[in-house]
């Protein structure tokens, strides 16, 4: 297949489950429902750090309405060490438990203590204020800086300190302190004609996902257990289920239901272990939706961090040694991502020394989650800052100073491998060309400021099984949840193998029982790996098409030919179609099948040009103009590329000018509903250009990369850039909110 | 348990009639009583738009407004949009332009922009990210969700005859 002859791949057809989500028939998590279904609520710590001394459920239990209460004793016993593969990282059976029911002290506010089930959700939030709990308030620490002091109070007496791979043995909130190097930093500081050195603090964000946490549970009376949600990660849900009621996953089923939106943060499972136990305390279906609020403080927020980037470069425009201290704020619970941070914050270039010193730090704060290129965008608002900063030091054009020192087939990357071909040059020239780069930037308090940034993307497993019909088309059965478009975009590969239209391959996303092991809708893999399987697949069916067009035009498969939808073998030709009407005759139905875990993701870069205008009274950035560049590798579905480009751009703005918990001193988020936590609404963005790269990674059969998570990467850094030339103020907080930016405006006019 | 009141409505050109408590808001009893749960819950606070229906005439937060109070109103959901078994320019729209990508915000914008269009059938860009800036959207960045607004503003435009 030559790369200019794809009949499907690189079109945009209508969205398979279009007509279900315009109409209002997708059933998500919270649609779900069942007879005799009970609603559940859960109760939350309101200390940020608290030792339980005693939870009293009598109140509760004698409510008319109740059916059930528990509480973390409800846990049947475990192996508390065993670790669970969570397909993003992985945890103890006693920290995922541990954080769906505090058992001994709560960790933050908004840490679930207690659940309740009841005839209706009014009924189980009344019951919730019946549960008296003893708390015993402890002081918190609310940020990495803070947690690392010696005389910090600690979160877990047990969490000991490894350092550099090794086990201290020393208890402290620092879980990890790592460090990837390559060549002689200080040999390439001592080489550098510009050395720049910053600090930079990010404030914790949340994914934002407009559809709430949701869970029911069926314990059956068989010992089944049936959990239906919103997850990216169906096995994920499964997976955990089995680990936290320590029963066999052959035991659990679970139904991924339509996905409001996830980000990264509907791969930790919160609700169903609960909902299960509230099942089978009732004999009833239980289910239980988050409001708004338990979404903000008790689900994964992304990590805040202190971060300080040290950059040299000689006269020639070439970086000689690069630096970053990454210390991340993992949240309740060990595990913050600061190595993805440090895997990419300096992997736009290349570089011969450099060093990251990354800290992964329990604070008491929700324990955090991924979130879209976890860990990579803090760490590039502060690089590209410091990288900006660097070009003007050296009088260049600050895409012409990163195509200088652009990474490229063979450069290593700070933990060690080496790219294969990427499109990190692909991507700059691309900006540099773009009309929206050249385009006068008129007015004052204007400026225009570029970044870019990487995600290295993820294959992992997937499974996928492909049956023919007797009319032609083909059902396609996959283990994905589709959070964006991927029925589509997998469903286009196998149509492009099988010589069908887009619309004659229907697929369909099944439970646990239905499917082989698929891993989490997440890391940019779906469109690659799970498109991977379904190519596979559609091969598999292929092969035995053939072999019935064989036997039916009388030949030997080997003198078969398939192309766009027919079977020749010399003068004699047949359909896809004509053989498949004609398949119980020739041997029975056909069925395809593909298990893949694929090796060769490619790493996605993608940059971002933006215009801003500040306000010089106010403080306050618009958004005049912003240009999303990402290599795709391939685009199987364009329409949705750019969607991912245009909404990860649009995340990004939001964290580089608006988005961030505000805690009280003690701990608790002042601002957890949607009037206070501000996300970008339309009124707040302008359209958003992209531009698709496709430098095909030479690990796909299509050369798909994976789009959903490097568009994210570069947004703050290109705003910042872009408000030190409207105002000439360097930022180094986020969110760069109107106050942030009116105190530099003052702190430069003293 | 509290005392039940009669509600008695027009909810997509048909006469319903339900029981309800006095606390709960008319996005429940669409959801969890007449079964109409294409109208999400986001927020349960009026800030997200997910739950738009049309309360005689304008768009409103059902979150926001209690069960009782629909009382002989009429009421269009995004289960009533479509026309027959031809769906509404506006879906079409949204299709067309890949618009959703989760599509968990989709009916209630759906929704706000029938409203919008009932109103104002050739409004600006201006207009649109005005007058949807209620619904959030966490995937699209608007992008697509204005350009569907104005294709179907454009073919709404052209099915009245001249
Ligand atoms: S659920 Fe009604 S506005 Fe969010
Ligand atoms: S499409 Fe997901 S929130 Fe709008």
């Amino acid at each position: 297949m030559s790369a200019h002859g794809y009949k499907v791949v690189g079109t945009r057809p209508v969205r398979p489950d279009g007509a279900d989500k315009v109409t209002g028939r997708a059933a998500y998590g919270a649609d779900v429902h069942l007879a005799g279904l009970l609603y559940g609520a859960v109760l939350r710590s309101p200390h940020a750090h608290a030792r339980i001394r005693r939870i009293d459920t009598r109140g509760a239990e004698a409510l008319e309405g109740v059916r059930a209460v528990i509480t973390a004793s409800d846990f049947p016993p475990a192996d508390a060490g065993r670790i669970i593969d969570l397909g993003e990282g992985q945890q103890t059976v006693a920290e995922v438990r541990g954080n769906m029911l505090a058992s001994g002290k709560a960790l933050y506010k908004g840490h679930a203590v207690a659940a309740v089930a009841a005839v209706n959700r009014h009924v189980a939030e009344e019951a919730l204020g019946l549960i008296e709990v003893d708390y015993e308030p402890l002081p918190a620490v609310l940020t990495a800086l803070e947690a690392m002091r010696e005389d910090a109070p600690i979160l877990h007496e047990t969490l000991t300190r490894k350092e550099l791979g090794t086990d201290t043995g020393e208890v402290s909130n620092v879980a990890e302190h790592f460090r990837f190097e390559l060549g002689d930093l200080e040999q390439g500081l001592a080489e550098a004609d510009v050395v720049v050195e910053r600090e930079f603090d990010t404030a914790t964000v949340h994914q934002g996902y407009i559809e709430p946490q949701n869970a029911t549970a069926l314990w059956n009376q068989d010992g089944r257990i049936h959990v239906w949600s919103s997850t990216q990660g169906a096995f994920v849900v499964r997976d955990t289920v089995a680990a936290a009621l320590n029963v066999p996953v052959s035991r659990v089923k679970a139904t991924p239901m339509e996905i409001g939106g996830g980000f990264g943060g509907k791969i930790r499972v919160y609700l169903e272990p609960v909902a299960a136990l509230l099942s089978r305390k009732s004999g009833r279906p239980v289910k239980i939706v988050m409001s708004r609020q338990e979404v903000f403080e008790g689900t994964g927020p992304t990590p805040g961090s202190h971060i300080r980037v040290k950059v040299g470069a000689r006269r020639d425009g070439r970086i000689s040694a690069a630096y970053a201290f990454l210390a991340y704020e993992a949240g309740a619970y060990p595990g913050s991502m600061a190595d993805c941070g440090a895997m990419c914050i300096f992997s736009p270039y290349d570089i011969a020394n450099l060093c990251v010193d990354g800290y992964n730090i329990v604070v008491n704060k929700p324990s955090t989650a991924a979130y879209r290129a976890p860990g990579a965008t803090n760490a590039a608002f502060a690089g590209e800052s410091v990288m900006d900063e660097v070009a003007e030091r050296l009088g260049m054009d600050p895409i012409d100073f990163r195509l200088r020192n652009a990474a490229h087939e063979g450069t290593r990357r700070a933990d060690g491998p080496k790219f294969r071909r990427i499109g990190c040059v692909e991507v700059l020239e691309a900006m540099k060309n773009h009309p929206h780069y050249s385009a006068p930037l008129e007015g004052p308090n204007r400026g225009r400021g570029v970044a870019v940034g990487f995600w290295f993307n993820v294959g992992l497993a997937s499974a996928c099984t492909i049956g023919v019909n007797a009319d032609g088309t083909v059902n396609l059965v996959e283990g994905s949840t589709d959070i964006g478009g991927t029925r589509a975009s997998i469903a286009m590969q196998a149509a492009e193998v099988l010589g069908l239209r887009a619309e004659d391959v229907h697929p369909v996303v099944v439970d646990t029982d239905s499917i082989a092991y698929t891993a989490v809708t997440g890391g940019s893999r779906t469109t690659f790996a799970t498109g991977w399987a379904a190519y596979e697949a559609a091969h598999d069916v292929l092969r035995q098409m053939k072999e019935r067009a064989a036997r039916l035009l009388e030949t030997e498969p080997e003198c078969v030919e398939y192309q766009d939808g027919v079977f020749r073998s010399g003068e004699s030709r047949m359909t896809f179609a004509e053989v498949a009407a004609r398949l119980n005759e020739t041997g029975g139905p056909v069925t395809g099948r593909a298990g893949v875990n694929p090796r060769g993701a490619g790493g996605s870069y993608a940059g971002a040009i933006a215009d801003v205008e500040v306000d010089p009274e106010t403080g306050r950035v618009s958004i005049l103009r912003f240009t999303s560049v990402q290599d795709a590798g391939k685009a199987i579905h364009p329409a949705y590329v750019e969607g991912q480009m245009q909404g990860g751009s649009a995340q990004g703005i939001g964290w580089a000018l608006n988005e961030e918990y505000c805690l009280s001193p003690g701990g608790a988020m002042q601002n957890s509903s949607f009037l206070d936590y501000r996300m970008p609404t339309s009124l707040d963005l302008p359209m958003i250009e992209t531009v698709i790269v496709e430098v095909p990674n030479p690990g796909h059969p299509f050369g798909v990369r994976g789009v959903g998570e490097a568009n994210i990467v570069p947004p703050p850094g290109a705003i910042a850039n872009a408000i030190y030339r409207a105002a000439g103020v360097r930022l180094s907080r986020l969110p760069m909110k109107p106050e942030t930016v009116m105190e530099a405006i003052w702190a430069q006019r003293d | 348990m509290q005392t039940l009141t009669r509600v008695r409505a027009i909810v997509n050109e048909q006469p319903v009639e339900f029981l309800c408590e006095p606390r709960q808001s008319l996005l429940e009893c669409l959801r969890d009583i007449l079964g109409l749960t294409g109208s999400k819950e986001g927020c349960n606070d009026g800030n997200c738009g997910a739950c738009t229906v049309i309360l005689d005439g304008r768009p409103v937060n059902s979150c926001l407004v209690l069960g009782v109070e629909a009382e002989g109103c009429r009421i269009t959901t995004i289960e009533g949009i479509a026309r027959g078994t031809e769906l509404h320019p506006l879906q079409r729209a949204f299709l067309n332009q890949a618009a959703l990508q989760c599509g968990f915000c989709t009916p209630g914008l759906i929704v706000a922009a029938k409203a919008l269009l009932d109103e104002d059938p050739d409004p600006s860009e201006e207009r649109i990210r005005a007058f949807l800036a209620n619904n959030l959207c966490r995937c699209t960045g608007y992008d697509k969700v204005v350009r569907a607004v104005q294709d179907a503003a454009a073919a709404g435009r052209e099915e009245v005859p001249a």
